[in-house]
C-alpha cells in the first residue's frame, strides 16, 4: 500500500537519438536489485544493511520496466526513512531504469524480520538484537545480568541498557 | 501492487466515506495535539531519562499523527496534503479530544493526561484492529505494536506517583481532578459513527469501546487507589477547545503561516 511515492531517475519514455553506453547496464531482475539493495546500509547503524533489517518488502519490475520498491518503516516516525529512499533510488540508478519507492505498511515490520546475518551485525556492533526486555542479553560478554535503563532511546526503535556483569551501557533494538 | 487508497475509500457508500473523514481526523489531531504537548518536555523534564522518553514519545505520536494525516488526504483526493490539513486550519476545526486541552500542567498533569489517552487510544486501536478499510487497519496493527510501550511508561508513572504518599500522589490526584470531567473525551460519539460500525470499518460504537477502555482501566485504578474518571460531558464535541489550545495551536502553526509556500 502506497503511502507516498517519490520518483528518481531519468525521465521514461524521452525520446532522442540512441545513445550506447559505454558501461555495461545489469539485467534489471528482481534477484539483481536485490542484491543490489543489499549495498545500502541502515543511515542509523551502518553495519547492517536494508535487506539484512527486514525492511525491503516488494520489489517489483513493471512491464513498462519500472523498477518499484516498497519498504517497511521499522517505526511509523522514523526520520530515517526519507534518507533511505534517496540512497535506494540512488543505488538503484545503475539499472538506468525509472525507480519508484514507496512506503508500506501492508505488513508491519516485526523485529522477526531481521535476517540471522542482521542480527549477528548488530551484536558486532554493540547492539543487542531485538528480544523481549527479559530476554535481552549483553553484546559485548553476552551476560544476561542486564537492566533497563529506558525503553525509550536515543532513535525510536531502540531502548537503554546496562550489563551489570561488564559494567558496559548497550542498547537494544525494541521488540516489536 | 495493492489497490490505492484512493480508489478503496471511492467505494464506500457517501455517508460511510464521510464518517472515515471524521474518524481519521480525530485520530490524527489527538496524536498531533498530544505528541507537539509532550515535545514541550524536550529538554526540561524532571529526569535525563525522561528527557529522552517524552521526545522519544513525542516523535512516535508526531510519525502517527502524520501517516494518519497522509491518509487522509487520499481519502479525501481533493489534492490538499497532510501538511495543509495537519497546520493549515483555524483552532475551531481541530477535532482531537477535549481531554487534550488542558494544556502542559506538571509532570503529574503529564503522566495522568497520557495514561488516560494512551489507554484510551489503545482501546480505540483495539477497535480498528480488523477494520474493513484495509489502509487503516495496516496502519493500526503497525501503530498498536509502537503504543504498547507508551502503555507501560504511562502505567508504570502512574504506580510511581501514586504510590508515594504527600506531594507526588497529592499531585497526582490534583490532576486527575482536573481532567476529570473530560477524562473520556476520546470517545466522543463520531457523527455518521453508526455507519462505520455497520461497514465493520469500525467495530463497535464509541460507547461501547469506553466501556472496554473502563474495564482495563479499572485494575490499575484499584490496585494504587485512585478515584476513576466519571462519566463525561460528551455533547460538546470536540470543537470547543479553549484557551490553552489557542496557544498551542499558535505555536504549532507559528512556521508555516510565516511561509505557507516553504519546502524543507
Amino acid at each position: 500500500m502506497a503511502v507516498g511515492r517519490i520518483h528518481v531517475g531519468p525521465a521514461f519514455g524521452s525520446g532522442g537519438d540512441v545513445v550506447i553506453e559505454a558501461v555495461a547496464v545489469p539485467d534489471a531482475s528482481v534477484e539483481a536489485i536485490r542484491s543490489a539493495l543489499a549495498d545500502v546500509a541502515d543511515p542509523e547503524i551502518p553495519a547492517i544493511s536494508i535487506v539484512d533489517l527486514g525492511i525491503v518488502h516488494r520489489v517489483d519490475v513493471s512491464g513498462d520496466g519500472r523498477i518499484l520498491v516498497e519498504l517497511l518503516p521499522t517505526f511509523v516516525g522514523c526520520p530515517a526513512i526519507e534518507a533511505i529512499r534517496s540512497a535506494v533510488s540512488e543505488r538503484l540508478a545503475a539499472f538506468g531504469r525509472p525507480v519508484d519507492v514507496a512506503i508500506s505498511f501492508e505488513v508491519p515490520w516485526t523485529s522477526e524480520r531481521i535476517t540471522p546475518a542482521g542480527r549477528r551485525h548488530l551484536s558486532e556492533s554493540g547492539f543487542a538484537p531485538p528480544a523481549e526486555p527479559e530476554d535481552v542479553r549483553c553484546p559485548y560478554c553476552d551476560s544476561a545480568n542486564v537492566a533497563m535503563d529506558n525503553a525509550f532511546g536515543p532513535t525510536l526503535c531502540r531502548s537503554l541498557f546496562y550489563c551489570r556483569a561488564c559494567r558496559q551501557p548497550f542498547e537494544s533494538f525494541k521488540a516489536v | 501492487m495493492t489497490t490505492a487508497r484512493s480508489t478503496l475509500a471511492a467505494a464506500l457508500a457517501p455517508a460511510t466515506r464521510a464518517a472515515l473523514d471524521e474518524l481519521l481526523l480525530s485520530m490524527a489531531d489527538d496524536e498531533f495535539v498530544i505528541g507537539f504537548s509532550d515535545s514541550e518536555w524536550t529538554g526540561i523534564a524532571p529526569l535525563l531519562e525522561e528527557d529522552v522518553a517524552m521526545s522519544s514519545l513525542a516523535q512516535d505520536e508526531l510519525g502517527h499523527a502524520a501517516a494518519l494525516y497522509a491518509l487522509l488526504a487520499e481519502v479525501r483526493a481533493d489534492r490538499r496534503d497532510a501538511d495543509a490539513i495537519a497546520y493549515d486550519r483555524q483552532p475551531a476545526e481541530y477535532r482531537h479530544a477535549r481531554m487534550l486541552d488542558h494544556g502542559r500542567g506538571d509532570w503529574a498533569m503529564t503522566i495522568a493526561r497520557r495514561f488516560l489517552y494512551d489507554t484510551a487510544d489503545m482501546t480505540r486501536l483495539d477497535g480498528l484492529a480488523g477494520s474493513s478499510f484495509v489502509p487503516l487497519r495496516e496502519l493500526v496493527n503497525k501503530i498498536r505494536r509502537e503504543e504498547r510501550y507508551h502503555v507501560m511508561h504511562a502505567t508504570a508513572w502512574l504506580e510511581r506517583l501514586a504510590e508515594r504518599d504527600g506531594e507526588p500522589r497529592e499531585r497526582l490526584l490534583a490532576a486527575l481532578d482536573e481532567l476529570a470531567p473530560d477524562a473520556a473525551t476520546v470517545f466522543t460519539p463520531l457523527d455518521g459513527e453508526a455507519s462505520l460500525v455497520e461497514a465493520v470499518v469500525l467495530a463497535e460504537p464509541m460507547a461501547a469501546l469506553e466501556a472496554r477502555w473502563r474495564a482495563t482501566i479499572t485494575p490499575v485504578f484499584v490496585r494504587v487507589r485512585l478515584p476513576m474518571p466519571p462519566a463525561a460531558d460528551l455533547t460538546r464535541g470536540r470543537t470547543d477547545h479553549g484557551e490553552p489550545f489557542q496557544w498551542l495551536w499558535g505555536e504549532f502553526t507559528s512556521v508555516r503561516r510565516s511561509d505557507p509556500v516553504a519546502t524543507w
